[in-house]
């Protein structure tokens, strides 16, 4: 099975990245509770910009998973998944529940890949 | 005089935090999943729930891990997305003074998005409330949630077909934080110009894609609010 030999050829690396991640995320959520009274908040300049840190973090993790460029306008816009994607926002949109976002989405999905294109 | 653990307080930040577990439980999932379609086993989804514990940023490391990315793109994303955390850190901070630095230091590693925003306004809406209990309510039943879900995720990922295409959760997960994101103008720009930039980069090397793209969209909103004051 390739995920097992994947899982061996990467798993070092992988256990790197957990423990240096770990580190640092915990750095960032000790900080100001471990240094109230000597710094007294974030500099308004460190603010803003993080005030788009989600959005911009979000939505550059989201398009490229649904949106794949390809040869033509109508060969990217016939796509199952940015088909999903689109009704999963609607959804999010309208309910702003993770679970109804996750459920229409991968029926949609479902219901092009194995009846629509199928 | 001391007091039971399990009292008012901690109970409250328990209840309070509960209907969040229908968000929590199939994100938990998602990451348990994504762990499996990475190459990677039990003891990693486990090993990462528990050092990283950061939703967003273990999807986004785990799927960069999958396609052996250089170790410093996988940490430099995963760091951008936690970054939101100092603001949580600083705004939680004072009423966490009082405490000592080994319980300042126990609570510190609890902190999430959701455990903030629901403790910070319950310590506003009502001061006489243990902080710490509350928080601690609310923060490890979110840890608790979060783990028995990565278990149960690497189970059923490794037991569902490749073609029902289950990693595609993971970007669901993400569209369902980001609308509520976009809850302004200058947000709502810094995520369409964050999301269009990452596309057009998807073949950028060393999967620096969403960092790019992510940092436009930092820079974009940030001109859109100057231009609008």
């Amino acid at each position: 099975m390739t995920d097992a030999l994947a899982g061996l050829v990467a798993s070092p690396r992988a256990w790197v990245a957990i423990i240096v991640i770990g580190l640092v995320t915990y750095g960032i959520r000790l900080s100001f509770i471990h240094l109230f009274g000597r710094i007294d908040g974030v500099p308004t300049r460190v603010q803003r910009p993080l005030r788009y840190v989600p959005p911009a973090v979000l939505a550059a993790l989201v398009l490229p998973r649904l949106v794949t460029l390809g040869p033509s306008v109508p060969a990217t816009l016939l796509d199952e998944k940015l088909i999903a994607g689109l009704v999963a926002g609607a959804v999010a949109w309208r309910t702003e529940n993770v679970f109804a976002t996750i459920a229409t989405g991968m029926a949609t999905l479902w219901l092009f890949r194995f009846v629509v294109f199928a | 005089m001391s007091r039971s653990v399990l009292d008012d307080d901690l109970l409250a930040g328990v209840r309070d935090v509960s209907p969040l577990m229908l968000g929590i439980a199939p994100f938990a999932l998602v990451a348990g999943i994504a762990t499996v379609n990475a190459g990677l086993g039990l003891a990693e989804a486990v090993g990462m729930s528990v050092i990283v514990f950061a939703g967003a940023s273990q999807l986004a490391a785990l799927e960069l891990l999958g396609e052996n990315a250089p170790l410093a793109v996988v940490v430099g994303t995963a760091v951008v997305i936690n970054l939101r955390m100092l603001m949580y850190s600083a705004s939680i901070a004072p009423h966490f003074a009082d405490y000592g630095r080994r319980l300042r230091a126990g609570l510190a590693y609890l902190l999430t998005d959701q455990a903030y925003a629901l403790s910070v306004a319950e310590f506003d809406e009502n001061p006489d409330r243990s902080r710490w209990r509350y928080y601690l309510g609310a923060a490890a039943s979110l840890w608790i949630v979060w783990q028995i879900g990565t278990v149960a995720g690497v189970v059923l990922g490794a037991g569902v077909p490749d073609a029902w295409g289950l990693t595609f959760a993971v970007p669901l997960v993400f569209l369902a934080l980001l609308v509520p994101a976009m809850k302004d103008r200058p947000t709502t720009v810094a995520g369409v110009a964050g999301g269009a930039v990452a596309v057009v980069a998807a073949g950028l090397p060393l999967n620096l894609g969403l960092l790019v793209g992510a940092l436009c969209g930092i820079a974009a909103g940030l001109v859109t609010e100057v231009r609008a004051s």
